[in-house]
């Protein structure tokens, strides 16, 4: 029996966890504790043994940060730093090669789509939803780093922000149209008439934007969930119009019940809102506190994030997003400080916590990533135009 | 005492869009679900084979205005397939056709270099170019390049890529919590490429992989392609038709190799070749011209004769004469994406010596299109099978192939059961993998690394 109230007390649907891969953890000096597997940064079984333990908990997903730079403590280029992990793996690739191994769990990399062709991106992301069966979502982000472009070579730096969110919530949506480019039973084989396809039902996109025109249509038919989840960060609000526009999951990085609430009021139509926290877990409050404070002077300084830092106990965190879900967040994306002792502390502590509580799920109810955000598969948008055309329709 | 056996080296191509794949037959399973990839490449593996090829195309291809449906249509991206393939084999080489046209260096190379890590060492790139303004409507890039400048745009392409791999020498990355040093240096990855086609610098961020960077294959029956090839490739693919064809190419090419300092065993020479297989050759053969006759269906065998003719011939009987009109003169431009439609010559003289042919032998459309689209193909029961491979190598007309099957994924099941222990019987086909990388398959040295930039 919950010692807690009963769920069904409450009119709230269970809240939505996500985890936030990078490196050894978000602390800088995650790498250097005991079982981060520091040295196995760079290896599929490191992500892979992660990704389990994220699965073990019944989370919804877990993101995998990139970058097109080298990570970098300086806005404009290389730190020169030796003290910090440098180096990262492509997100996508990570995610794909995780996904074989992996039953239920959404795998959202991150994409930079400053610098990418929404062609690759659309299907390479269809193809991970394929080899996961329908776990596949897409986090977008931009870069204004001047390092960054000088490794493309194609633009001139400084890149103006505002220009970069345009172009990015263009690349999505030809991104989208490429998925829906096929409709899902354009695949016909029909002997009879020899045709393979029925190319009545594959659709020119003719994308036409300042930045990219895409003719189309993909070379990859319509991924299992049609459309995989989109999402993306806002640590400003200069970018909520972008996920208003763009996004299926924001992340916001609200400090308070105040700042979600104005979140909340500003997105109205974003079908998610995860509340973005960096987190420490302990038995303890103090136990936590003390470590983040041995990891701070291990580092040399004190963790500043964009995000709120919460460091106590599963208990009191668990209060925290109740909280904050009460304000109308649907549910959380939680970057460990340490992900050898965080990411354990959310699975095995957390998720107990909000079991107890009766807001969590305590087995998959679903098989793909939009089944577990409770998000219908959406009707193809040009096998729609065309019913709503056709006169027998 | 005669010359020792060479070892053959055999891969797989997965049958996707190409021509050969048989999707009407009704053990033909789907080309994008990840089962038949996960089954194709199991079935490599269980064979020993040195890898597994993936095609590619960014465009889907038109004919006469719409899009061709009559063959395989869709396939999944080969970067996200090959790195999913990696979980479920351990030692297969995973082979990735990559467009130098319509992506950039530092992209490719950290994906190739993500590849590599992710699955322990088996990455392979295959580069191809591609100049078409039709493909480049997909992408910001366009399609402007210039046709010349493909391979000056491929070569220089490969060589920035190959700054990119050898900016990290391997050493860099200590992850030592007591010193609290990660880095040995600061600024690992520096390089800098300044070149006609790309002028690019920084840092790349993935450290130094398992093989030092992807093997890299080439496709070249042109020239060009062959020095290209010769100069940085580690493996080439050709087209292939007789014995004495085969052995004329594979001189041409290993006799370019020193020129590039390079001995003859640095770049492995391994034809595309299809097969069909029967308890007897009399049954193989029976069973190729059922495939021929379900690869050239009636409407196939009109839209192939449109390539030459570049003209609408939906009117004509496929198991009629050849049409009596001349092919439409100019620039061939009646199909697109599709790269083996390359007017070899004058479509005029095509078309006489085709009507000569047809007239000779009393050939229909059809029967005049399955002749001529025909492709190398190993016929016949698993031993015959054994043999012509066989032959073929220690004749030095190859030093293996790559096999494309025409149904997918079960196309390889026979060749693993059947044909397969006959190689290894003969002791010129290996029976455990050797190692765990590409490398190792391939017999091929670590690459030499460059002295990287330091900056």
């Amino acid at each position: 029996m919950p010692v807690h109230p009963s769920p069904s007390a409450s009119p709230s649907p269970a809240l939505h966890l996500a985890v936030a891969l990078d490196g050894a953890g978000w602390h800088p000096a995650a790498w250097r504790e005991p079982g981060a597997g520091a040295d196995r940064l760079f290896t599929a079984g490191y992500w892979a043994a992660l990704v389990a333990e994220a699965e073990a908990g019944l989370l919804d997903f877990v993101t995998f940060e990139d970058s097109l730079s080298l990570q970098s403590t300086d806005p404009a280029g290389p730190d020169g730093r030796t003290d910090l992990v440098r180096g990262r793996l492509d997100a996508v690739l990570v995610a794909a090669r995780v996904a074989p191994l992996s039953r239920h769990i959404g795998l959202v990399p991150s994409v930079v789509a400053t610098h990418t062709e929404p062609f690759h991106v659309s299907k390479a992301l269809a193809t991970l939803d394929y080899v996961s069966r329908g776990r596949a979502g897409l986090r977008i982000q931009v870069s204004e780093r001047p390092d960054e472009v000088g490794h493309f070579g194609r633009r001139t730096a400084p890149l103006d922000p505002a220009e970069l969110y345009a172009e990015a919530a263009d690349h999505v949506e030809v991104v989208r149209r490429l998925w829906d480019s096929w409709e899902d039973d354009a695949e016909i084989r029909d002997a009879a008439t020899g045709r393979f396809i029925d190319r009545a039902k594959l659709h020119y996109i003719d994308f036409e934007g300042p930045r990219f025109s895409v003719k189309g249509p993909s070379i990859t038919p319509r991924p299992p969930q049609g459309l995989p989840p989109v999402s993306a960060l806002a640590s400003d609000t200069a970018v909520y119009p972008f996920l208003a526009r763009s996004a299926d999951i924001g992340y916001v990085t609200a400090r308070d019940a105040g700042e979600v609430r104005a979140a909340v009021a500003a997105l109205p139509a974003t079908p998610h809102l995860f509340g973005e926290l960096t987190v420490f877990l302990d038995e303890r409050q103090a136990t936590a506190e003390r470590r983040l404070q041995r990891l701070d002077a291990a580092h040399g300084a004190a963790y500043t994030s964009d995000s709120r830092v919460f460091a106590g106990t599963a208990a009191d965190l668990a209060d925290l997003l109740l909280e904050w879900r009460e304000a109308g967040l649907t549910g959380f994306r939680l970057r460990p400080g340490v992900l050898a002792h965080d990411l354990p502390a959310i699975t095995r502590g957390l998720v107990p916590e909000l079991q107890r509580r009766g807001v969590f799920r305590r087995s998959y109810e679903a098989s793909s990533l939009r089944g577990l955000l409770g998000l219908a598969r959406p009707a193809n948008r040009y096998a729609a135009a065309a019913s709503l055309t056709s006169p027998a329709a | 005492m005669s010359k020792p056996l060479k070892q053959i080296h055999l891969a797989a191509h997965f049958p996707g869009v190409n021509s050969t794949t048989v999707w009407s037959d009704p053990a033909a399973g789907s080309q994008i679900d990840f089962d038949s990839f996960v089954h194709f490449a199991r079935t490599a593996e269980r064979a020993k084979f040195d890898f597994l090829f993936l095609a590619e195309g960014l465009r889907l291809r038109e004919q006469g205005g719409e899009i061709y449906d009559l063959d395989v249509v869709g396939r999944p991206d080969t970067f996200t397939v090959l790195a999913a393939l990696a979980a479920v084999t351990e030692h297969l080489g995973l082979t990735g056709t990559i467009n130098s046209t319509f992506n950039e260096p530092y992209e490719v190379a950290r994906q190739f270099a993500s590849l590599d890590h992710l699955s322990g060492g088996r990455a392979a790139w295959n580069v191809v170019t591609s100049w078409d303004a039709f493909t480049g409507e997909n992408f910001r890039r366009g399609g402007f390049l210039p046709r010349e400048e493909r391979y000056e745009r491929a070569r220089e392409f490969l060589d920035t890529a190959h700054e990119l791999f050898d900016s990290w020498d391997g050493g860099e990355i200590l992850a030592d919590p007591a010193s609290g040093e990660f880095l040995r240096d600061a600024g690992p990855g520096a390089f800098a490429h300044g070149g006609k086609q790309f002028d690019i610098s920084g840092h790349f961020n993935v450290p130094r992989s398992p093989q030092g960077r992807p093997v890299i294959f080439q496709a070249g029956d042109s020239d060009e392609g062959r020095e290209f090839a010769a100069a940085s490739a580690d493996a080439i693919f050709g087209r292939y038709r007789t014995l004495e064809e085969g052995r004329v190419f594979y001189a041409d090419v290993k006799g370019r190799l020193p020129r590039y300092g390079r001995t003859p065993d640095e770049l492995k020479i391994l034809p595309a070749a299809s097969f069909v297989l029967g308890d007897t050759d009399a049954e193989a053969r029976e069973l190729a011209h059922e495939v021929r006759l379900q690869q050239v269906s009636g409407a196939t065998a009109i839209k192939y004769l449109e390539h030459v003719w570049n003209r609408d011939l939906s009117g004509y009987d496929p198991d009629g004469p050849l049409p009596e009109v001349d092919p439409e003169p100019g620039e061939n431009t009646i199909a697109l994406g599709r790269a083996s439609v390359r007017m070899n010559g004058d479509p005029l003289a095509v078309a006489r010596e085709w009507r000569e042919l047809a007239a000779a032998e009393g050939l229909s459309i059809r029967e005049l299109m399955i002749r001529t689209t025909a492709r190398q193909s190993f016929v016949g029961s698993p031993l015959t099978v054994a043999q012509s491979i066989d032959a073929l190598v220690q004749a030095d007309a190859a030093d293996g192939f790559i096999l494309v099957p025409h149904l997918t994924p079960g196309g390889l099941d026979a060749f693993a059961d059947t044909v397969v222990p006959l190689l290894q019987e003969r002791g010129v086909f290996r029976r455990e993998y050797a190692g765990p990388t590409l490398r190792d398959h391939l017999g091929l040295a670590a690459p030499r690394a460059l002295a990287p930039v330091r900056g």
